[in-house]
């Protein structure tokens, strides 16, 4: 406990507090960016293999399409960890 | 316990300049464009009569993937003229994507906004302007504002949308999704290397075999690497087709 309370007391800068808060909100940038595009994938890429499963002469297309919806949906992923990027290091 | 320190962003990205302009991002972009063309010279050169051997086979394999995986599937038989333009495309964003595992380039060159946000603004261009050759400047906007079967009332709600999709949205998306792809990767790849260096050379003798995991991590890395460099320069020469597809006939 003396050590936080150490923690808490000791004064930082304007610019170390801002750094700190960056660098633990570049995390939750990425992590809450991470939940809805998982989801989507998880349920467009099953749906996917559903399909091809029933029926097997569609494969090829099902699998563009699969390849597309990934590509839109990772999208959103991929802006948080720019986020993330942005929050850590600019 | 382990002195571990992540590098400055810039010492992981930005290299020393060759000479003046020119760094290495730079030569792997101008190699990337000289490896294609080269293949492609070579393989004209032989007579396209006789039955095709060594490069030209491998120059034929990347057409007929073009045409079947990305032209076929997007655009169909109409849109076989566009197989020149998408190959480009393909082969360019990929020979700049793998170098990120090629050892001594390290670095893949799309992994730098500036190429991936040329290539999208490329894209964006291209397919507005066909949308415009091809249904005048009137019916593009018509067809890419007002998507017919909407209810009227609906188009406040809609054309705004459509808008902010089809002119900010797709490139930027574009862009962004070539780039913060391989970007990932490549700081996947310096931490995980940052990581098992820094175990195999801790003080704690016992924490050197624990530097095996990272660098199993890093290896299963490299070879997923070769899967995304692939795959991002597929879907993007996909997204190409479909845009141009999409500007060309306004039904689909």
């Amino acid at each position: 406990m003396e050590a936080i309370a150490q923690l808490i007391a000791a004064e930082m800068t304007p610019a170390e507090l801002k750094n700190n808060a960056a660098a633990a909100s570049a995390g939750y940038a990425y992590g809450l960016a991470a939940i809805g595009p998982g989801i989507g994938i998880g349920y467009l890429v099953g749906k996917s293999v559903e399909a091809m499963a029933r029926q097997p002469e569609a494969a090829g297309m099902v699998r563009t399409t699969m390849f597309l919806g990934i590509a839109f949906t990772e999208a959103l992923a991929l802006i948080g960890f720019v986020v993330f990027i942005l929050l850590k290091f600019a | 316990m382990i002195a571990l320190d992540f590098p400055e962003i810039n010492s992981i990205l930005v290299w020393k300049d060759l000479f003046p302009s020119f760094n290495k991002i730079a030569l792997i972009a101008v190699l990337a464009a000289v490896i294609s063309i080269t293949i492609f010279l070579l393989a004209v050169r032989q007579d396209h009569k006789e039955a095709p051997k060594g490069i030209r086979n491998f120059a034929e394999v990347i057409v007929e993937f073009i045409e079947d995986g990305v032209v076929m599937q997007t655009m169909g038989k109409e849109g076989l003229a566009w197989t020149p333009f998408l190959m480009t495309m393909f082969l360019f964003i990929y020979l700049c994507n793998v170098p990120g595992i090629i050892p001594f380039f390290q670095m893949p060159a799309t992994a730098r906004m500036a190429v991936p946000l040329f290539l999208a603004l490329m894209v964006w261009v291209i397919y507005n302007v066909t949308g415009i050759k091809h249904q005048g400047i009137g019916g593009y906007l018509k067809s890419t504002l007002f998507p017919p079967g909407v209810p009227k009332a609906l188009y406040i709600l809609v054309t705004p949308i459509e808008f902010i999709s089809a002119i900010i949205v797709r490139p930027f998306s574009l862009a962004v999704r070539l780039f913060a792809n391989m970007m990932a990767g490549h700081i996947l790849l310096v931490t995980f290397a940052l990581l098992s260096e820094a175990l195999f050379q801790a003080k704690d003798k016992i924490l050197i075999p624990v530097g095996i995991l990272p660098f199993f991590m890093l290896v299963f890395l490299t070879s997923f690497e070769v899967l995304v460099a692939f795959l991002q320069a597929y879907i993007f020469a996909m997204l190409t087709a479909v845009y141009i597809g999409g500007a060309t006939h306004p039904e689909h």
